[in-house]
């Protein structure tokens, strides 16, 4: 990755500087004398795009329901009301922000979980082995990428309400499971990442299959597992259709299904819940911070495990 | 990435047994596949087979549920209200998708191409947004693009013009489009980067001493090595705008008239699924936008593998 370059940098003589990036493992760019200040300028640009609402949303938050409407957007409000505001976003209606926070910490992590460890096993299973019908499951699934998720709902809400499913935690976690685009990530990694002599030496040790996976395989698989949970929790954490259709009872919903529930109440409402706007905006607030922690944390991971998946096809 | 501790344990002498795995008796593959294929099997395939067997009936006040053959497909083929919603969809595809590519694939050359100051903060800072869930990040635009206390609507009072109305008929698509941009470009970003990356950095070499400027490589040698990584994007591109939901869903509230109950395919199968209770034309409904993001999709494959070939 490229370093950043500190220092008075403003012309063409930063040679220097690029030395610092000589440690680094992944590969050695060629020395670039100049950096452009155009380029840079122009990306500022981009980067102020995409930062901006979220710097608006920081701002918002801060404020209360008075001051969202008659001070200006993009600065501080009369009273500094975050930490009021926060603490009524966590207490309001019997704390039922709190209990969305924790159904959504649930259901992300073991959706992401069970499906990392399913695409896991399945990707090697498909890579490392032959077997009847390999051919022909590994398509069907592959295949089966191209199946929007939501096109897959109402289909999966008819079935779960047979089985009387609806309505419970389970609506949620079972459908997150299957993840085919995991399985693609994980066969993928899997066939480059496990080397063929590493397996045979363990062979020939004599240890059991899943001895091999468990004490071999999965540490060379890590960064792919790391990206297809990351990714899992994500549009897990982020999932709102199918939550918005399976659940009726508020005590399950997900963080994303509860602010939309709010936000609901607050457009157009007078009175009691015209203060509501002011937890629905710190409410965005706090949900989108632990995911942005995740990734910032997680990073080194999901760029290689990335890189896998986005090369080979 | 990280094979240095399988390369290290390499080292045992190689077996004379050649082809050590696909000797391997099969029942242990089967050990590892069978819990994603039950899952998969039992989650996906099944209640695709339920509700295309739904599909083919009809709940009538007299009679109850009758079967009806395809008749489900004959109306919505005939649906005035779901054809605008795919036409829709479609003009959001053609027009959204190019800007968040073109977004993407000019911020991933510049990061990779070493010009920039502190190009982990830009490649970091356009990716934050994909954390957002699109329930938030719709709920922020909808709030920013509001009369009452979005900023560009106090400017304008302040200023004294009037700000276009970013939630009438005239600006709501593109006022959804940019919510969507807003939320992926950095994904796709980070995936074009990544296929960058991957790219033996001697190609580059090679062609830096031979004389070649940034933008050259860049047009010449980087975008060719792209074409997976972008094909992969643009697939995912067409299953999202087809599949349209939380963005008019939430901006439906602020909007009632604008974006009504047809206004994408999805938000049309949610609504005669769960506000008619039409469950079987619903299934029937939503197959078919299944299908036609299939057919999409696989005409872009075509696309542009026939345009490899040339």
């Amino acid at each position: 990755m490229t370093t950043i370059s500190r220092g008075p940098a403003a012309s063409g003589r930063t040679v220097s500087h690029s030395t610092a990036s000589a440690h680094q493992p992944v590969r050695r760019r060629p020395r670039r004398p100049t950096k452009s200040n155009l380029l840079t300028l122009a990306m500022c640009a981009l980067l102020v795009y995409f930062l901006f609402p979220l710097f608006w949303l920081t701002i918002a938050a801060t404020k209360n329901t008075g001051d969202l409407f008659s001070t200006f957007g993009l600065w501080f409000g009369n009273d500094f009301s975050l930490f009021t505001n926060i603490g009524q976003t966590f207490t309001h209606n019997g704390g039922e922000y709190t209990r969305w926070m924790a159904n959504t910490l649930v259901y992300a992590a073991v959706s992401a979980v069970g499906a990392s460890a399913l695409a896991t096993f399945a990707g090697y299973g498909f890579a490392r082995y032959t077997f009847r019908g390999r051919g022909p499951l590994l398509g069907l699934v592959l295949g089966t990428i191209m199946v929007p998720t939501t096109a897959l709902a109402i289909p999966t809400y008819l079935l779960f309400s047979q089985a009387g499913l609806v309505n419970t935690p389970w609506a949620i976690i079972l459908p997150s499971l299957v993840s085919p685009f995991g399985l693609f990530l994980m066969w993928v990694y899997a066939r480059d990442a496990v080397s063929d002599s590493v397996l045979e030496a363990a062979r020939i040790d004599g240890a059991g299959e899943l001895a091999i996976f468990f004490r071999v395989v999965l540490r060379s698989l890590a960064p792919g597992f790391v990206t297809v949970l990351l990714f899992t929790l994500v549009a897990t954490w982020n999932n709102y259709f199918l939550p918005l259709i399976m659940l009726n009872d508020p005590s399950y919903y997900p963080i994303t299904v509860g602010l939309s529930s709010w936000s609901a109440q607050a457009v157009g409402g007078n009175g009691s819940n015209a203060d509501l706007l002011a937890l629905v905006v710190t409410g965005s607030l706090l949900s989108v911070l632990p995911l942005i922690a995740a990734f910032l944390m997680l990073q080194r991971y999901w760029q290689s495990g990335l890189s896998a998946g986005a090369v080979k096809e | 990435m990280t094979t240095s501790t399988a390369t290290a344990r390499a080292a045992a002498p190689a077996s004379p047994r050649r082809a050590g795995r696909s000797t391997t008796t099969g029942h242990h593959a089967y050990l590892f596949v069978a819990p994603f294929l039950v899952c998969f099997v039992l989650l996906f395939l099944l209640p695709l087979a339920y509700a295309a067997y739904l599909s083919l009936f009809k709940d009538q006040l007299v009679g109850g549920t009758v079967f009806v053959g395809l008749d489900n497909y004959t109306r919505a083929l005939q649906d005035s209200l779901l054809l605008h919603g795919v036409l829709r969809v479609g003009l959001f595809f053609l027009i959204q998708v190019p800007v968040m590519m073109l977004i993407a694939l000019v911020a991933a050359l510049a990061i990779d191409s070493g010009l920039l100051r502190a190009s982990r903060v830009f490649r970091l800072g356009l990716f934050v947004p994909y954390a957002v869930p699109s329930v938030v990040a719709a709920l922020m635009w909808g709030y920013l693009y509001g009369p009452d206390f979005g900023p560009l609507a106090q400017l304008g009072d302040r200023l004294g013009f009037t700000a276009p109305n970013l939630l009438g008929d005239t600006w709501m698509l593109a006022s959804l489009g940019n919510i969507v941009t807003w939320e992926f470009a950095g994904y796709n970003m980070i995936i074009l980067y990544a296929a960058l990356r991957s790219v033996p950095a001697e190609r580059y070499e090679a062609a830096a001493v031979d004389g070649a400027g940034a933008w050259r490589i860049a047009w010449h040698l980087k975008l060719p090595a792209l074409r997976p990584a972008l094909l992969l994007c643009l697939i995912f591109s067409v299953i999202g705008s087809f599949q349209l939901f939380a963005e008019p869903n939430l901006v439906q509230r602020l909007a009632p008239t604008v974006v009504n109950s047809s206004y994408t395919p999805n938000v049309y199968a949610y609504s005669l699924a769960f506000t008619s209770q039409q469950v079987n034309y619903a299934a029937a409904v939503s197959f078919l936008l299944g299908f036609v993001i299939l057919v999409v999709s696989y005409v872009m494959l075509f696309l542009t593998s026939r345009g490899s070939r040339r």
